[in-house]
């Protein structure tokens, strides 16, 4: 519903910047474009001097090609301002996100009713302050004390809510989300202004963007084939002079008509696009909830050869399945079954339900009756790590070993030696080992193991294709990550990684020539980030890990990575495309001047003018008409991407070189002539 | 016509079969893998006082390369002056003007060799054998010592330096330039080519008896590296059209086989130093495919374009051609002669049909890439294969490399100061000179093809190609002082740009390739290769053509 309105707004203020950017401080930032501001300059005092008898050409016909020349500019203004304004846009929603609350700045960590209450904007790194259930986090900070769940939505847009707690991976909260339970002291890391979220207004709103390296090469191209065109454009002016003192006949080309071709010839496509197309590029990362820290880490992602990637979530179901009751000795596996699932039959998450299945698959246990059984069930809670069920004076408990066993050992019970065995067991496999305790009676342990994803090994394929390398990174012992990695299709693996063993595989690969992209949450993860060339953090890591990384992965999923790099390859398609585009649109262009340039010098060029084009007037006004309208045609394209395809490098090429290449031959051929049959048809030519 | 192609056929197999085992010598030579002539390599180097394992940084690579330039030009420049008082000058020739000995030495240490003079009259055997032969092998040698500065940006990982200079061109000249020469002037000399110190002959001519000055001198010496080295610049004004330059079919086949050999060499030298001959292929193929496709447009234009001499010209345009080479021999001279940025000849140009005479004007205004000069022709095809790169690689989805080295703004700067300057160059030295109120006074023709000549003239000299159009008088003050500038600019700049862009190269680190990287050595890239350097050749050029040969072409059309 509230969407259509901000499309229009952004619309119309697209429209709006279109004739702020006419000054000439932004020109100058785009030297192509910035010819034809020239050239539109220099047609309109040419116009107003054929008043005072200076004519260079008909007066009517000088105003026509300024006229389309200042749309030119505003065109290639307007691509720019849509792409702003849907950055803008983004920021906007975010912005609403901050607002200036009231923090519960504490003296000291521990005492938490002496606090005074400040503005969020006045809090200083190192500050600490309290936030309890329903308060929005003030500012960017680190969890010193205390467990909470807190609700990201306004940063990552996902609802279910997060654990924080102190100590660990989960020890940074975020500006602007709200904690929804529980209480949390928080140390102060970023002041007002530089917190993350002010970071990620500034990145999306283009505020901070910087033209990247390929970007500014790419600008050194486009700058001297300008010049080319420049110096081919303005060397006309003696040319045709001196030939028509040689023929005799004929007028030497005009100025308006030499402005005419040169802005035909001059790369304004791409120069019109180019910025767009990094803003948009920017953008498509934000959209998939990703913020760069720069626009260079987008275009490495483009060149990533090598992926590591983190085996929970990304390769295997983040949740692992019971596939096996193992009873301890004197315990029937039924019995096991049956405790497992009577204290799962409530818990709502995969796990649980797996355990579930697994019962009703193996012995036929099915759902009870849960008020019968006047049954009170313990949720899993962080601090924990156990979860169960009270009924009838009997207490069943799963959980972690450790956590069972502090459990067993309370209520006077004992821990069995065989029971430790067994956990070690299905440890040593890559399982995960869920103890059952039935009051103060250990039962037996369910082997919860990984599930190879749907669809990964198609998706490595592809990823094969286009000459990635993807590699298994798991805390598995080697003998369990042999296994999944063979099942998934990985190139690679690395088992029992350390965060060490990490860094020292991303340094081999780069030793080699390759590029690395990973992505890492913890702390100890940090030095690995800063190695890789596209680092990419997850929004529920630490600070320390999310400064070392260039991207932020706001969804903290693991897969994100493989849609950066399609987003880092699209963007520099989409530039490649469109230069080719427009230099090939060159070709057309010349074959519809040339001939009707020097007509009147040497009239048997007219053989050139194959495209039959009805008179010079035509012609020229064809070609820049064309050239205007064309940088608007391609806008969706410059804001959407080119398509991208997970196919090898010389099918991605032919493709595209068919398509733009071949294309920006032969569209403007069909363009100019329907232009012209249109202007001929209105009586212009 | 079936003879004329059966024998450019034949012509390429010749050239392509010696050009493959000389490009792996010349590899194993400039890389220091062969050296039989050790110890008087080890004696220059002492002499210049280098050592064994000297290596330079960029900046002073450049710094000894415009150094050694510049003294090679106070030389030549100060030899012309003072020619008159300087010994072995048996006809006693006066000193070189000032602005022609500008010119001239401006040429000659650029590689142009345009010549504004005629050999027999203006320059003393001293002049033309310790002056200009010199030049004719050290600038030939710099050429080369580049391109494998540049080779050696590719394959060197993380480091400061791009080799030795003094290594480079002391080797290029010891086990290249020197014995090949030394064994074509040999050969040359058999076949009627003179090398004397004598002074000319005068004899009775039969018809008449009228008497006739026969001019002589060291020339086969300088021939064969003139031909060997793409300098071009002929002993005698009439360059190898003249009977004492070229005497014979033998003569012919063997100066014209040197045009193209070292370059041709060079393209498989590439390939082995890159340690990737699939490389060196695709750029030896781009060039033939070029070569190919305007040898038979001039082939053809020769042939056939000349209908309209109605019973004139029966076996093609014979006007300005020795009817001992004919067609065949004269246009494949010519392209190549134009393709390589050699400049000799052995038919006047202007005489050439308008379609002809603009495939020698284009294959030049390209930048003299298709060939083009020992080395300077294969460095500058390195920058339009990085300009290629760059815009197909993006197209891939990466961001651009060749050969493993990411391409990225200096880079790209370098390139593009390399492909540059040539165009610009021919360009605006034809707009001033067209401007100038007594251009058209120094035509041989009028209309489109007094336009052509003078177009023509400014893409040599801007291409350091060095040949002529003729028709165009060249040895004004203007043209002369002008010219030079010209030769200079567009030598040095791409030149030091190549350097830099070697050292920057050299500097990074190489990625390896996998399926996603673009592929620089199949059909697809060979082809894209092609339209790119045509494209940015017809689009810098196009509107300049049409007022020239084109509207010549059209006009003459009945």
């Amino acid at each position: 519903m509230k969407k259509q309105p901000l499309k229009n707004k952004i619309w119309t203020d697209a429209i709006k910047q279109s004739f702020v950017k006419l000054s000439p401080r932004t020109q100058l930032k785009n030297p192509v474009m910035l010819v034809v501001y020239i050239g539109a300059i220099m047609t309109t005092i040419l116009y107003f001097l054929s008043f005072t008898g200076i004519k260079d050409e008909n007066a009517g016909y000088t105003l026509a090609i300024s006229l389309i020349l200042w749309f030119t500019v505003l065109f290639a203004n307007f691509a720019e301002a849509i792409a702003e304004g849907r950055g803008r846009a983004q920021a906007n929603s975010l912005r609403s996100a901050r607002k200036d609350v009231k923090a519960k700045k504490l003296k000291a960590p521990t005492n938490h009713d002496d606090y005074t209450e400040v503005l969020s904007n006045t809090l200083k790194r190192g500050d600490i302050f309290l936030a309890t259930a329903g308060d929005q986090i003030p500012m960017d900070g680190e969890v010193i004390d205390g467990v909470a769940s807190v609700d990201e939505s306004a940063i990552t847009g996902e609802s279910a809510p997060v654990i924080r707690e102190s100590g660990g991976d989960r020890s940074a909260v975020t500006g602007g989300t709200t904690v929804i339970s529980d209480w949390l002291v928080v140390k102060v890391t970023a002041e007002a202004g530089e917190s993350f979220l002010d970071k990620m207004i500034a990145m999306v709103e283009g505020a901070s963007r910087k033209k990247t390296p390929n970007e500014i090469a790419l600008q050194i191209l486009l700058v001297t084939l300008t010049i080319i065109f420049v110096v081919v454009t303005a060397t006309l002016l003696p040319f045709s002079d001196f030939a028509k003192r040689q023929a005799g006949s004929g007028e030497a080309v005009s100025i308006t008509n030499i402005i005419a071709l040169l802005v035909c010839l001059a790369p304004t496509t791409i120069g019109a696009l180019l910025s767009s197309i990094g803003i948009a590029g920017m953008s498509r990362l934000n959209q998939a909830n990703v913020l760069a820290m720069s626009g260079r880490a987008i275009e490495a992602a483009g060149d990533v050869d090598v992926l590591l990637l983190d085996k929970t979530g990304t390769i295997t179901l983040g949740n692992r399945q019971a596939s096996e009751f193992i009873p301890l000795k004197g315990v029937t596996e039924q019995e096991l079954a049956d405790a497992a699932q009577l204290s799962s039959i409530a818990d709502e998450t995969a796990e649980g339900r797996s355990v579930v299945v697994l019962a009703k698959e193996r012995f036929g246990i099915r759902g009870r009756e849960l008020s019968k059984l006047n049954a009170n069930f313990i949720e899993f809670s962080a601090k924990t790590r156990i979860s169960g069920v009270d009924f009838q004076d009997n207490e069943i408990r799963k959980g972690a070993a450790e956590a069972v066993k502090k459990y067993v050992l309370d209520k006077g019970g004992d821990y069995p030696d065989e029971c430790a065995e067994i956990v070690k067991e299905v440890a040593g496999c890559g399982g995960t080992p869920l103890v059952v305790a039935k009051n103060e009676k250990v039962l037996g342990v369910i082997y919860l193991k990984d599930i190879v994803k749907n669809g990964v090994r198609e998706r490595f394929d592809d990823l094969r294709k286009m000459g990635i390398k993807t590699i298994m990174i798991t805390g598995d012992n080697p003998m369990t990550a042999a296994a999944i990695a063979a099942e998934a299709g990985v190139d690679d693996f690395l088992a029992e990684a350390t965060p060490e063993a990490k860094l020292s595989l991303i340094r081999e690969y780069q030793s080699k020539g390759h590029m690395v992209a990973m992505t890492g949450d913890g702390t100890n993860d940090a030095p690995a980030l800063a190695q890789a060339d596209v680092a990419v953090a997850m929004n529920s890591g630490t600070q320390a890990a999310k400064e070392a990384g260039n991207m932020v992965d706001l969804d903290s999923s693991p897969t994100k990575l493989i849609d950066i790099v399609r987003i880092g390859k699209q963007l520099l398609m989409t530039r490649g495309a469109l230069t080719t585009f427009s230099v090939a649109n060159d070709v057309a262009k010349y074959f519809a001047i040339i001939p009707v340039l020097f007509f009147g010098i040497y009239p048997k060029l007219e053989a050139l003018n194959f495209m039959r084009l009805t008179s010079s007037t035509s012609a020229i006004l064809s070609a820049i008409i064309y050239n205007a309208l064309i940088i608007v045609a391609l806008i969706p394209l410059a804001l959407r991407g080119v398509k991208y395809r997970e196919v090898s490098a010389s099918k991605l090429l032919s493709r595209n070189l068919l398509i733009y290449g071949l294309g920006g031959i032969s569209a403007p051929f069909i363009a100019i002539k329907l232009i012209d049959i249109i202007l001929t048809v209105c009586g212009i030519a | 016509m079936s003879m004329i192609w059966l024998q450019d056929i034949a012509f390429l197999i010749l050239l392509i079969g010696i050009s493959i085992p000389l490009g792996i010598y010349i590899y194993r030579v400039m890389t220091g893998q062969a050296r039989f002539m050790a110890p008087v390599e080890k004696g220059i180097y002492r002499m210049l006082g280098v050592q064994d394992k000297n290596e330079m940084s960029t900046k002073k690579y450049a710094v000894s390369i415009l150094i050694f330039s510049g003294i090679g030009f106070v030389l030549l420049f100060s030899t012309m002056l003072l020619q008159e008082v300087l010994p072995l000058n048996p006809e006693h020739l006066k000193s070189v003007r000032w602005d022609l000995a500008f010119n001239t030495a401006a040429s000659f240490i650029t590689n142009t060799n345009w010549q504004a003079y005629s050999g027999e009259s203006t320059l003393s055997y001293l002049t033309q054998s310790i002056g200009l032969t010199v030049q004719n092998f050290v600038s030939a040698g710099v050429g080369i010592s580049v391109l494998f500065a540049l080779i050696r940006g590719f394959t060197s990982k993380n480091k400061k330096t791009i080799g030795c200079f003094w290594h480079d061109l002391t080797r290029s000249i010891l086990y290249i330039l020197l014995p090949f020469s030394f064994a074509l002037a040999i050969v040359l000399v058999s076949q009627g080519v003179v090398q004397t110190l004598l002074p000319y002959k005068v004899v009775t001519a039969l018809q008449n008896g009228a008497s006739q000055t026969i001019p002589l001198g060291p020339a086969a010496s300088q021939i064969a590296i003139k031909q060997l080295g793409t300098n071009g610049g002929g002993f005698f004004g009439m360059n190898s059209a003249f009977p004492l330059e070229n005497p014979t079919a033998i003569s012919n086949l063997l100066e014209l086989l040197s045009i193209l050999l070292i370059p041709c060499a060079l393209c498989i030298s590439f390939g082995k130093a890159v340690k990737d001959s699939k490389q060196g292929r695709a750029i030896l193929i781009t060039m033939i495919i070029l070569f190919v496709a305007a040898l038979a447009i001039v082939n053809i234009s020769e042939q056939y374009g000349t209908v309209f001499y109605e019973g004139v010209a029966a076996s093609g345009n014979m006007e300005g051609k020795e009817v001992i080479n004919g067609v065949g021999s004269s246009a494949i001279w010519g392209t190549a002669t134009t393709a390589a940025s050699n400049g000799s000849v052995n038919s006047m140009h202007d005489s050439f049909t308008p379609l002809g005479g603009m495939m020698m004007m284009f294959l030049m205004q390209l930048g003299e890439i298709v060939f083009g000069g020992v080395g300077s022709g294969l460095y500058g095809m390195i920058a339009f294969i990085i300009l290629t790169v760059f815009i197909a690689g993006l197209m891939v989805g990466r961001t651009p490399e060749y050969l493993g080295k990411k391409i990225e703004p200096f880079d790209m700067k370098m390139v593009c100061l390399i492909i540059l300057a040539p165009p610009l160059l021919t360009l605006l030295g034809t707009a001033v000179t067209v401007m100038l109120p007594q251009a058209a006074s120094w035509l041989s023709n009028s209309g489109a093809h007094g336009f052509s000549e003078i177009l023509y003239a400014f893409s040599s000299m801007a291409n350091n190609n060095g040949s002529a159009f003729s028709g165009f008088t060249g040895g004004t003050m203007f043209t002369n002082v002008f010219g030079g500038i010209i030769m200079l600019i567009v030598r040095f700049i791409p030149m030091t740009a190549a350097i830099f862009l070697a050292g920057d190269l050299s500097n990074k680190k190489i990625i390896t390739a996998s399926e996603g990287t673009l592929s620089t050595s199949n059909t697809m890239f060979v082809g894209l290769l092609i339209a790119v350097i045509f494209i940015i050749g017809a689009l810098g050029f196009l509107p300049a053509l049409a007022l020239g040969p084109i509207a010549d072409f059209f006009t003459a059309l009945k």
